[in-house]
């Protein structure tokens, strides 16, 4: 009897952490997208649209969630230096040249972690180590 | 007989507040002078407007285009070019909104001047123009001598915008949609980067489409 209710007070316990670990990450989470929208209406919005769709085909969508997937550790690059060649989003051709950006490593995985979640994509939070990991690998 | 009367009442309170029927019409800008003659023994006076003078300059297609090109048409000016980062893509996004509400209009045009004509060669602006979406002859994108575009855009276009902005480098950046009649009077100058302005624009144009047909003294 005594041990039913240790272990019922233990699972209880440990539920109360997981959740509130949860919270945590989910605050985390919010603090990146919120500061990140603000990254992209300054730096990005111009060209990629208020909705991420782009413009004809001149400037490439950022709606198209398997190309920011296939391309996940490459981001942070193109945010930072720009890019240049072809490449083909939502099934588009795209030919242009997008300037680079310099943005910190923080706000560099904010304006990811927006996008990434925005114009119906979810592939969840960029962190800030990610971010300076990624960066440190651009050419 | 009382019930009448204030129904009578209610009814004249009502049409007073009716907004006005008479049709709203658009500013005329720039600069005006009174001219008189003598027509059958009669002293007339008529008023010559500033309208947009005499040019040259060549489209996506490689037509020349001039004044004459844009006889009987009202149209929306502006001034971009085609490797500009900041507010050109908006612009582009507003004025497709133009495009696609007056491209089957026949007496309406755009006409885009770059100020770039060092690299938005003929073909580049036509690659332009394709990438955009735009086909036909609605939309021109056009290009000259960097000194006729930047002199037409500051003392012909630009003119009614003139008045609001000190900004050193000139208007020509401001990115105006500037709105000409079919005497070739401006009428108007939207922020070319605020869709709010933009929505303006497209129903000036229609107010405008809606104006009679007049002949002024050139």
């Amino acid at each position: 009897m005594k041990l039913k209710i240790i272990s019922a007070l233990l699972l209880l316990i440990a539920g109360f952490f997981i959740i509130s670990c949860e919270n945590e990450q989910s605050i985390e989470f919010k603090r990146y997208y919120s500061e990140g929208a603000m990254v992209y209406q300054t730096r990005c919005q111009n060209c990629h649209g208020a909705d991420g769709d782009g413009l004809s085909a001149l400037i490439p969508p950022i709606n198209d969630s398997l190309y920011l997937k296939n391309n996940k550790a490459s981001l942070a690059c193109y945010v930072n230096s720009g890019l240049k060649g072809a490449i083909t989003v939502d099934k588009r051709q795209f030919d242009g040249v997008m300037p680079g950006n310099n943005l910190s490593p923080m706000e560099v995985a904010q304006v990811l972690t927006y996008i990434n979640n925005s114009f119906g994509n979810k592939l969840g939070l960029t962190t800030i180590d990610q971010a300076e990991a990624a960066l440190e690998k651009c050419n | 007989m009382r019930k009448l009367a204030i129904a009578l009442a209610l009814l004249g309170l009502w049409s007073a507040c009716k907004p006005g029927s008479d049709k709203k019409t658009l500013p005329i800008f720039g600069s005006r002078t009174p001219i008189s003659k003598t027509v059958d023994g009669k002293i007339v006076t008529d008023t010559i407007y500033q309208t947009i003078p005499k040019f040259k300059f060549v489209n996506q297609y490689g037509d020349s285009i001039t004044n004459k090109s844009l006889d009987g048409d009202t149209y929306v000016a502006d001034f971009f070019f085609t490797t500009c980062p900041s507010i050109c893509p908006v612009m582009a996004r507003n004025m497709l909104t133009v495009y696609n509400t007056f491209k089957n209009t026949g007496d309406f045009k755009i006409i885009s001047h770059t100020i770039d004509p060092k690299h938005d060669s003929v073909p580049e602006l036509k690659r332009y123009a394709d990438k955009l979406g735009v086909t036909g002859n609605t939309w021109w994108f056009l290009q000259g001598k960097k000194e006729d575009t930047y002199s037409i855009a500051e003392k012909n276009y630009l003119v009614a915008v003139k008045k609001d902005s000190t900004a050193a480098g000139g208007y020509i950046h401001a990115g105006y949609f500037v709105l000409v009649d079919k005497q070739k009077r401006i009428r108007g100058a939207y922020d070319g980067t605020d869709p709010k302005q933009v929505d303006q624009l497209v129903a000036d144009i229609k107010t405008l489409q809606a104006e009679p047909d007049e002949h002024i003294a050139q």
